[in-house]
């Protein structure tokens, strides 16, 4: 790995996001005016407090999959990919530069929604804000991961939109944000245990609830942190130097 | 070594469908090395196995000494794909910025190759907002960063008017007089005769090998088109008998 190379490609990945401020602007507000929006459908203070903190794990997961699996897929169909992979950049340090710049922009996702959620919305946590940022990060690089080992499975920028329900929907249904997972008929219930983002969610409201940092809060984001590095190194697996 | 490239009997199936077959040649170093033929003749895939991206059935391609791939290679080869390979939302100097980084190339080298392309008043410009002849300079512009042995130009002149397809020549045997290989394909006969020594291919093999006054003597023609034609026509004939 190269630390320089790694910065240069996070700082390009910026750069294109800086010449296109509209996706910025939505990847940046919009989780938080769909949060204003839950807010007002649910009409209720307490009510809206048991969902949001899932919700703020569910954004930047589905986000960062749809907008990096859909640069991933551009990179290899202009073949700017190819002619990456005819120099001597290792396919580590295009995924962590990836993940440094989407991480960044996830953080600022989840700053201002957090923000909007806890000073207006009349959320309250329990727990640290710190911890609550962290596992929104955490999620925002699984989605990031998940989508990258996604791209490689489709040949149009249709199809890999298409992905997006179907690797980030089942999660979302199953991760405990409708439903208690305990209530689930055990197939599902067995289902939502394998999948990260309800070891996510399960973070998110024990941060929500209580201030108690435990065994069982530091498992849920070591599984999660877990998740997103083998779906990473799944995606680095999909980049290869040559193609037929 | 006196060879930049060494081909020998390469095969490559894309599609259940061998689109290189049994194909050998060397190119010499320092020289400018035409890889003429029509399109879909196998010329990209070729130029891919060249530089190692591309995934073959058979064959060995040594390149510089060293296998086609090989990770010692990167930083010594400068390519340009067909299509221009450059982030369309980057401007010129953004981009080769990028690339220099990844290559360990010099920063000076970003300005360099952007008055060699000749785009010196676009530096600022978001490539996207580019003409197509100015979009496949931009992207030649990142095969030249760094001090690269051997250039693999995949149809570098596309699109361009006659006075940048001359500056561009000229740059290219400037490149080879200082001891460069650029090996540059091309479907267009007029840029032949601008080569030092010319692979013509058709149909995944290759046709002739030899410098345009060779292979005009050879056939009997006045210019490389007909020759060309010759060539197919011969190549029938011996299949047919």
């Amino acid at each position: 790995m190269n630390p320089a190379i790694v910065l240069a490609t996070a700082r390009r990945i910026l750069a294109q996001l800086r010449h296109d401020p509209r996706t910025v602007v939505l990847m940046v507000i919009l989780p938080s005016l769909l949060l204003v929006l839950l807010r007002f459908v649910f009409n209720s203070e307490r009510a809206f407090s048991e969902a949001a903190p899932a919700l703020l794990g569910v954004f930047p997961f589905a986000i960062m999959f749809i907008v990096t699996s859909v640069t991933t897929l551009r990179e290899r169909l202009t073949a700017t990919l190819e002619r990456l992979m005819t120099m001597p950049i290792g396919k580590l340090d295009l995924l962590i530069g990836y993940a440094i710049a989407f991480g960044l922009v996830a953080v600022a996702q989840v700053a201002v929604a957090a923000a909007f959620a806890l000073g207006w919305l009349g959320l309250t946590i329990s727990g640290s804000v710190w911890v609550l940022l962290l596992i929104a990060l955490l999620d925002a690089l699984l989605g990031m991961a998940l989508g990258l080992f996604a791209s490689a499975f489709a040949r149009t920028e249709f199809q890999a939109v298409q992905f997006m329900p179907a690797f980030v929907m089942p999660q979302v249904l199953l991760c405990g944000l409708f439903m208690p997972r305990g209530q689930m008929a055990d197939v599902l219930h067995w289902l939502s245990n394998v999948l990260p983002l309800s070891y996510a969610v399960d973070a998110l409201t024990q941060v929500t609830r209580s201030n108690v940092v435990d065994g069982t809060l530091v498992r849920n984001l070591v599984i999660v942190a877990a998740c997103a590095l083998v779906a990473l190194l799944l995606g680095a697996a999909t980049l290869r130097r040559r193609t037929p | 070594m006196t060879h930049a490239v060494v081909v020998e009997e390469l095969l490559v199936n894309r599609g259940g469908r061998a689109v290189v077959r049994d194909l050998g040649f060397t190119v010499p170093r320092g020289t400018v090395t035409g890889l003429i033929g029509p399109s879909g003749c196998g010329k990209t895939t070729l130029m891919r196995s060249v530089v190692g991206v591309q995934v073959v059935a058979g064959g060995v391609v040594t390149v510089l000494g060293l296998p086609a791939g090989s990770a010692a290679l990167r930083n010594r080869i400068g390519y340009s794909t067909q299509s221009p390979s450059v982030y369309a939302d980057l401007t010129v100097t953004e981009s080769l910025r990028y690339f220099a980084a990844v290559l360990r190339a010099p920063k000076s080298d970003v300005s360099r190759v952007i008055d060699e392309v000749g785009l010196g008043r676009h530096a600022g410009k978001v490539i996207g907002r580019l003409s197509g002849g100015e979009l496949s300079r931009a992207s030649l512009a990142v095969a030249l960063l760094g001090s690269p042995e051997l250039l693999v130009l995949d149809e570098p002149t596309v699109g361009l008017d006659p006075v940048l397809r001359e500056e561009l020549w000229t740059l290219f045997h400037g490149l080879a007089e200082r001891g460069v290989t650029l090996l540059v394909s091309s479907h267009v006969m007029d840029e032949a005769a601008r080569c030092h020594r010319l692979l013509l291919m058709r149909e995944g093999q290759l046709l002739a090998d030899g410098t345009p006054d060779e292979l005009r003597r050879r056939t009997e023609s006045t210019d490389l088109e007909q020759a060309f034609l010759r060539l197919v026509r011969e190549r029938e004939e011996a299949v047919r008998s």
